[in-house]
Formats: C-alpha cells, structure tokens, sequence
C-alpha cells in the first residue's frame, strides 16, 4: 500500500474537561428526593411510637392502673368507661369484634373464592374480562355508605325475615362488612388462580380429570396459599373496619354468643368514645392501648399475607 | 454440500473485498491516529466473565468493525466504550479503556462528557415519544445554553448528515414515531450526531431494517467516517465486509483476531476465523 | 360421577356466587339511585342545609370535602412520586434503607383507618399542634381539629396508593428511552424530568385520582382531626373545621332527631358522594387501562 504522510487529526479540545464536574444541583435534587422518601418509614415509625406511647400508662403508670389496667381488661366482664365506676372489661368489645369478624369472613370467603373459581375455570372469555372490573366497583364504594345501606336498609330487612328484637347487630354488620371484603378476596384469589401456568392444568385434563376436578384439586391446591394470603387480608380489613360496624351493629357492648344481639367492636368503640374523652385520662390511655391491639393484629395478618404471597411464589417458580 | 456452500460464502466476500481494494487503491491512504484504545479489558456480569482481555486499538476517521457469533461479547464490548454497561447491575469492568489517551474507566471521570464525546445508536431504533425536531434537539438541550436560532441550525445540520433532512424537512413537528424503521433509525443517528461527538458506536445498525434502507444506512456509514469515527457491531458479514476498514472476530468473550478488513476475510491467522468468516459456524 | 354433570353444576354453583357479588352490587347502587335521585337539584348543590338537614343542600359539605382532598394531595402527591422515583430511579434493591421504605409503604396500607384518625388527634393535634401554639404563644390555633391535620391524617394515609402507582408508572417507561437518553450525554435526573417523568404522568395521574376517591370517602380519619356536623360558615384557612360529604352521612344517618324526614336529604347526599367516588375510581381504571396496553405494545 502506499503511505503519504498527513498531519495528525487535531487533539479535540477540553481534555481537561473530561475530569469528573461535581454537579450541585444534581446532587441537591437527589438529596431532596431522597430525603422525601424517608418519610414513608418516618410516617411509620412515627405511628408506632405514638400509639404505644400514649397506651403505655396502662402498663406502667401506677394512677392510671388504679382505674384501667390489665387486669380490669381481663377480669372485669363489663365495659362501661363512662360512669360513676368505670368499667373496662374488654370481653364484651373483644367477643364483638370476633362475631363481626367471623360472620364477614364466612359470608365473604366462600363466595369470594367461589367467584374467583368461576371466573377463572368457568367464564366464557368475553364475560371474564368484564366480571374483574365490576367487581371492583364494589371495591370502590366507601365503607360509610356501605354501613348506611345496613342500617337503612338490611336491617329492616333481615329483621323481617328472622325476626329478631335487635334490629342492629352482629349479623346485620357482619354481613354488610363482608361486602366490603369480597372485592379484595375475590381479586387476590382471581390473580392467584391465574398465576397457575396453563400447563399443569392442560396436563390435568389430558389425564382425563373433569374441569371441577382439575380446578379443585390442580388450581386451587396450587394457588393456595394465594388465596390465603387474600383471606388474610380479608380478616385485617374485617378487624380494623369502622364506619359500617358504627352504624349498623347497634353499639352496644352486650357480652353474649347470639349473633343477633347488638354488639360493640374495639373500632367502633374508638370511634364512639374518642371525641368526649379526656385528653390524658385512663380512659384516652384505654383508647389507645385498644388502637395498639388493632394495631398489632392487623399487622400480623398483614405479615401472614405476606408470607403466603411469597410462598406462592416460590411454589410457581419451583414448578 | 456443507463445502460447497462454505465456498459460495467466502467467494460472495472475495469479490466485495477485491472490489472495494481496486476502488480504493486509486487514493492514498493516510497513517490513520489512535482514537481509542483498548488495554487488557475484561468485563463482568456478577460473576460471569463476559470479555477476556480484550485489547485492541480503533483508529481515527475509520470504520472498525466487530463480528461473532451470538452471545461471543460484542454488544458488550461495544457498550463497554461508552460505559453504557454502568446501568447493568452488578457490572464490572477491569482493565483500561484510554479515548484520546485518558483512561475512561478513571475514578474522576464525567461519565456525561463521554457519553457526548461517544455517541450511540442502538440495535432497535428507540427515538423518543416526540417530534423529529424535539428528538434531535434533546441533546443540545441537555447540553444547555444555546439560542433557539442556533438549535434550528444544529437540527437542520445533523438531519443533513444523516441523509434525512429531505424526507422530513416538512414534517420536523411530526412525531417521530410516525416514521418507517429505516427513518426512525436515521432519525437515532441524527440525534446522536447533534452533540458533535467524536466516536460513533453502532449496535448492528441494520438489523431490524429491509434492504433498501440498510443500503441508505450503509452508505450514510461511509460518508460519516471522514468526520467521525466509526465502531460497528455486526452479525452480517457481508455488510462488514462491504463498509469497515478494520474487523475484529470476537468469540465467546475473546478478541481472537484482529486486523484489516480485507485480510479477515481473505486470509484469517486464526482457524476459528476462518471457520466463522466461511459459514462453518454461527 | 358424570362428568358434564358435575361440570355444569359446580359450574353453576361458582356461577351463582359470581350472580350474588353483581346482584349485591345492583341492590345497593340501585337502591341509592332510586331514593337519592329526586332530591338532586341545582338547589340541592348550591344552598346550605335548612331546618335540621330535612331541606335545602349540601354546599357546605361538598366544599369541605373539595377543600380537604385538595390539600391533602399538595401533601401526599409530590411525597408520594418523590418516593416511587427514589425507589425506581436510583436505590438499590438490597440496601437497607430501601427494604425499609417498601416495608413501611405496605405497612402504612395495612394501618385500620381508625388508627390513623387515634394518631391524627394525639400526635397532629395534641402534640404538634399544641406545641405550635405554644411557640408562637398562640392561642388555639393549631391545637385543634381543622382542614390542616384532618388533610396530613389522610395523606398518610393514602401515601401507599400514591407510591404504588407512580412505581408502576414509572416502570412502565420503556427502558429504550432512559438508555437513548443517557446515551446522548444527559444526567439521571434531566433524563428522569424530561423523559421519564412526562412519559409516567397518566400513570401518576391514577394514583393521584385514586388516593382522592379514598381521601373523599374514608371517614374515620377524619371524625376527630377536623370534620364537623354543622357549622354556620364556610371554612377559609387550613386552620378552620369543615363540613364533609361522608361525615355528614354517618352522622345524620345515626344522630339525627328525625330520620323519617331527613330520609330523601340523606338518601340524595349518599347518592352524590356514591357518584363521586365512582366516577373518580372509573376515570382512574380507564387511564390504568390504557397504561396496561400501552406497556403490552412496547413490549
């Protein structure tokens, strides 16, 4: 080849610029972003400390002992804080959160589930994409009005047809709270079903199994743990819900095993109590100290979802 | 059959290069300067070794092109000159990678400075979400401080180079979506030639295109490497063969040969060369 | 057992679960609808409440509830996208501190609504505000419910809605763009503010629509933090008490002297807050939607 000589491409310019700038604002902003996400754990921390804090004196201040302790909650079989002799037996509102409860939750469970069932296994294509949506109108409609078709409505009605004397009561609030853990269960459930990967259920129809059968004993063993975790979910919800119970459970801290008697929830009796309270009382102390146990419960059945999802997880990544 | 084929390939490649050699044995050639140099470079993802020492030189104002079959390196070796790799996590790279004699690797470099010094144009055209006008225009934004007279021109200058400003002279406030692939594509290298870069870096610049507009893009390659130097990675041996000055065979993560175009595909050191470069694999 | 047989029963059974979810559903929206239609006016939108909230309109209400959503999103939308960029754009997923942040976001959605209205008055309340006062050696000012901690209450609230859609926002951005960006020399945060963050806004849109329809329906956070049944005006400064569509409902449905009589007042208030929420939830499925086929193209 022949070679001709050139000059040499000039050096670009700057070199020195190549050197690492140190961009204020860059780092201003991402300080400032940074600092605002904090806020969610400082958000949460914040709530823990405080709602303990101001319970604590039921554990350790001696004064307020002598009116609401432990021991009151425990042994004393009424709750009546507002009286010549304060009563704070947390029988009565601990029996009535679990009636609510576990009426929402037996309602709302087996028709969650069995929706999700049809839904996934059953729904002809066309209908399935638009069940998930209205379902979730559902979800959308606020508990506040949730609790005033139970009062205004299904109690009157539900009265009439089993003829109870308390119009408002564990039923009555029970099931309107199941409405609003159906969207939830249901949705958790649908996703959990469909995470299962189509070929294990194509395989199980090969081997012959009916489309029941594959769904019960395929999918549904499958995506269980899924549909736990929407189950727990369910039952945190059920526990901390308040404007439903407030107006349709009759707010009345009876303590008995009739599902049909009206009932006062640890919410509810938050709700009710909170505003005429003396800042710094041992009744205020009390509130609180009830805030913490709802506090505590929703956040282990948070937990346990949580554990379940990943369990899911692991069993699909596993297959 | 299987060496028939081979010959036919190989054949099809002797006659680009003995046609190209007798087009340009009528210029001189000059003593092409050292743009970038790659020293001893071994990359990581995590724990795999994705290129094992790597060196090689890439001259100035020529078009170096990288072969291989898939997965031998080459994307990342090419996306390691810009240090595009830092957005993988748990990437890691060792070894040295001097642009005009300074260490891009070094603790205190402006990794902004580079990446306008080293431009990119990526395998699937990914124009931005916004007018021809806007897409070309976004570099000089970032860079800041220039009047809007002076952008127009920047964008009317670089939609030139890139053999574009015809086709959307009338349609720069169009969305740059709305453009066929091979616009789209040239649309890419226009905005990266807005920033004035130095180096080009192609990620298989054709691949998603039909023949007509990877002849455009071809021929824009060979018109861009007097002002630019040009790296481009291909799994088309025909078209390193047609527009490179220069070919590395890159093969599970090590640079086996390097050298002109014309002596890779004619007369390769390596048997692993050979056996890429005449179909025998890949 | 035959195996169409147990097919269409079982079919049928889930089937009818499925009816009883849409046929709740009907009964309630339709039940509302029916009895809250004829109160709607104009009047009903534009006047105050007349003679014990058996006539006239609900302004008052719908002011307070406009009034508090939208202070609550000055406070919970730029907190919230903040977080979901920090999250997305520059942590990294096994430092402690980002573990943290995502296990607060999902504990914050857990918290009972009634524990975040305990919180609003004993700590918003007694504690800052009071001490606020205190300071500035004010009177009760700060010490006390108003749109200003009834607004902060319910952004804490609504603050995990707000991150979990802007992150889905945000990852929905084709990583193409964030690279060609980069690519061409631009910083982390230009390529976020002028790329990322225009391409996510429907997305952030959503979660803001979203956390409003909660902030306007959730009523126990706000039952000691600043709603109030009636009052004579309407509120002018954060530091004010309001009235507010859902508090309104609980309270009349279960206090008020006459409830025969208030029953089409009431019935028309639960209507407009049903629509309300509705209509803002719907928006924000839509917009959702159109995100979810937008992400399924590019990809």
């Amino acid at each position: 080849m022949d070679q001709v000589k050139t000059d040499l491409p000039e050096k670009p310019a700057g070199i020195i610029s190549l050197q690492k700038r140190f961009r204020f604002s860059e780092f201003l902003i991402e300080k400032f972003i940074l600092l605002n996400s904090a806020v969610a754990i400082l958000g949460v921390v914040i709530i823990f400390i405080f709602i303990f804090k101001e319970a604590l004196p039921i554990l350790t201040n001696p004064e307020t002992q002598k009116e609401a302790s432990l021991q009151h909650f425990i042994t004393q079989k009424v709750w009546q804080p507002v009286s010549d002799i304060p009563k704070y037996g947390f029988a009565p509102i601990i029996v009535g959160t679990l009636k609510v409860v576990l009426i929402a939750i037996l309602f709302a469970v087996p028709i969650s589930i069995g929706a999700a069932i049809y839904t996934t296994e059953f729904a002809p294509r066309r209908i399935r994409e638009f069940l998930k949506p209205v379902v979730e109108i559902l979800a959308g409609i606020p508990s506040v009005v949730l609790g005033f078709f139970a009062l205004m409505v299904m109690a009157t009605f539900l009265q009439e047809i089993f003829h109870y004397s308390m119009r408002l009561n564990a039923f009555n609030a029970g099931l309107a709270v199941s409405f609003a853990l159906i969207p939830t269960i249901y949705s958790i459930s649908e996703d959990a079903l469909n995470a299962v990967p189509r070929s294990l259920k194509e395989a199980s129809l090969a081997l012959g199994a009916s489309r029941w059968q594959t769904a019960v004993r395929v999918v549904l063993s499958v995506a269980f743990p899924g549909v736990i975790a929407g189950v727990m979910l369910g039952v945190a919800r059920a526990i901390g819900e308040t404007m439903i119970v407030l107006m349709a459970s009759g707010n009345a801290a009876l303590l008995s095993v009739n599902i049909f008697e009206s009932v006062r929830t640890m919410s509810a009796t938050i709700a009710a109590e909170l505003a005429e309270v003396v800042f710094g009382s041992p009744h205020y102390n009390t509130l609180f100290f009830i805030g913490s146990i709802l506090f505590l419960s929703t956040f282990v059945f948070n937990l346990l979802a949580h554990l379940s999802v990943t369990r899911l997880q692991k069993k699909i990544a596993g297959e | 059959m299987l060496e028939k084929t081979e010959n036919l390939i190989s054949d099809q490649i002797k006659v680009i290069i003995q046609d190209k050699k007798e087009r340009s044995a009528e210029k001189p050639v000059e003593i092409p300067a050292l743009k970038i140099a790659v020293e001893k470079l071994n990359f990581f993802y995590a724990k795999l070794q994705a290129l094992k020492n790597v060196s090689v030189n890439i001259q100035t104002h020529q078009v170096t092109a990288f072969i291989g079959p898939s997965g031998c390196g080459k994307s990342t070796f090419l996306r390691s000159l810009n240090r595009m790799n830092d957005l993988i996590p748990d990437a890691r790279a060792e070894g040295k990678v001097l642009l005009d004699g300074i260490d891009i690797y070094q603790k205190n470099i402006d990794i902004t400075q580079i990446r306008r010094k080293v431009g990119m144009v990526f395998q699937k055209s990914n124009p931005f979400p916004k007018t021809v006008y806007e897409n070309v225009a976004y570099g000089l934004k970032i860079a800041g401080g220039k009047g809007k007279a002076s952008i127009d021109e920047f964008v009317e200058k670089s939609l030139k180079q890139a053999a574009l400003w015809e086709e959307v002279k009338d349609k720069l406030h169009d969305s740059a979506l709305k453009l066929s692939g091979g616009q789209q594509q040239r649309v890419c290298i226009a905005r990266a030639l807005a920033v004035e870069p130095e180096v080009l870096l192609m990620d298989e610049p054709a691949s998603a295109l039909d023949p007509i507009s990877t002849a455009k893009i071809e021929e824009l390659i060979l018109d861009l490497k007097q002002k630019y130097t040009i790296v481009i990675v291909t799994h088309n041996m025909q078209q390193a063969a047609r527009i490179s000055d220069f070919t590395g065979f890159f093969y599970l993560g090590e640079l086996v040969e390097f050298d002109t175009t014309s002596k890779i595909f004619t007369n390769p050191s390596h048997k692993k060369t050979e056996d890429y470069v005449t179909g025998r694999f890949g | 057992m035959n195996q169409k047989f147990s097919a269409a029963f079982f079919g049928g059974l889930t089937g009818l679960a499925m009816l009883l979810i849409l046929a709740i559903l009907a009964v309630i929206i339709g039940n509302i609808v029916l009895n809250g239609h004829q109160v709607l006016s104009w009047e009903f939108f534009t006047s105050a409440p007349k003679e014990g909230m058996t006539e006239g309109g609900i302004l008052p209400a719908i002011f307070g509830t406009v009034a508090l959503v939208i202070l609550m999103v000055i406070a919970v939308i730029p907190i919230g996208v903040m977080t979901a960029i920090y999250l997305h754009e520059y942590a990294r997923p096994t430092s402690v501190f980002t573990k943290s942040i995502r296990f607060a976001i999902s504990n914050l959605a857990g918290i009972p609504s009634i524990v975040f209205g305990l919180f609003g008055l004993g700590f918003f309340i007694y504690f800052i505000g009071t001490g606020v006062d205190r300071f500035f050696g004010l009177e009760v000012v700060f010490g006390q419910p108003c749109l200003l901690w009834a607004a902060t209450t319910l952004a804490l609230l609504n603050l995990p809605v707000v991150v979990v859609t802007a992150e889905e926002a945000l990852r929905a951005v084709p990583k193409e763009i964030r690279e060609g960006s980069l690519a061409l020399g631009a910083t982390k945060w230009q390529t976020i503010k002028k790329m990322i963050l225009p391409q996510a806004l429907p997305g952030i849109l959503t979660g803001a629509i979203l956390s409003i329809s909660r902030g306007a329906g959730e009523v126990a956070p706000i039952m000691f933090t600043g709603a109030a049944y009636f009052l004579p005006y309407l509120p002018t400064k954060p530091t004010d008490q309001f009235m507010e569509l859902g508090y309104h409902i609980y309270v009349m449905s279960t206090q008020s002297p006459d409830v025969e009589a208030t029953k089409p007042y009431l019935y028309g208030t639960v209507l407009v807050l049903l629509i309300l929420t509705l209509l803002l939830n719907f928006v924000a499925i839509v917009i959702r939607y159109r995100i979810r086929t937008q992400l399924k193209r590019v990809m």
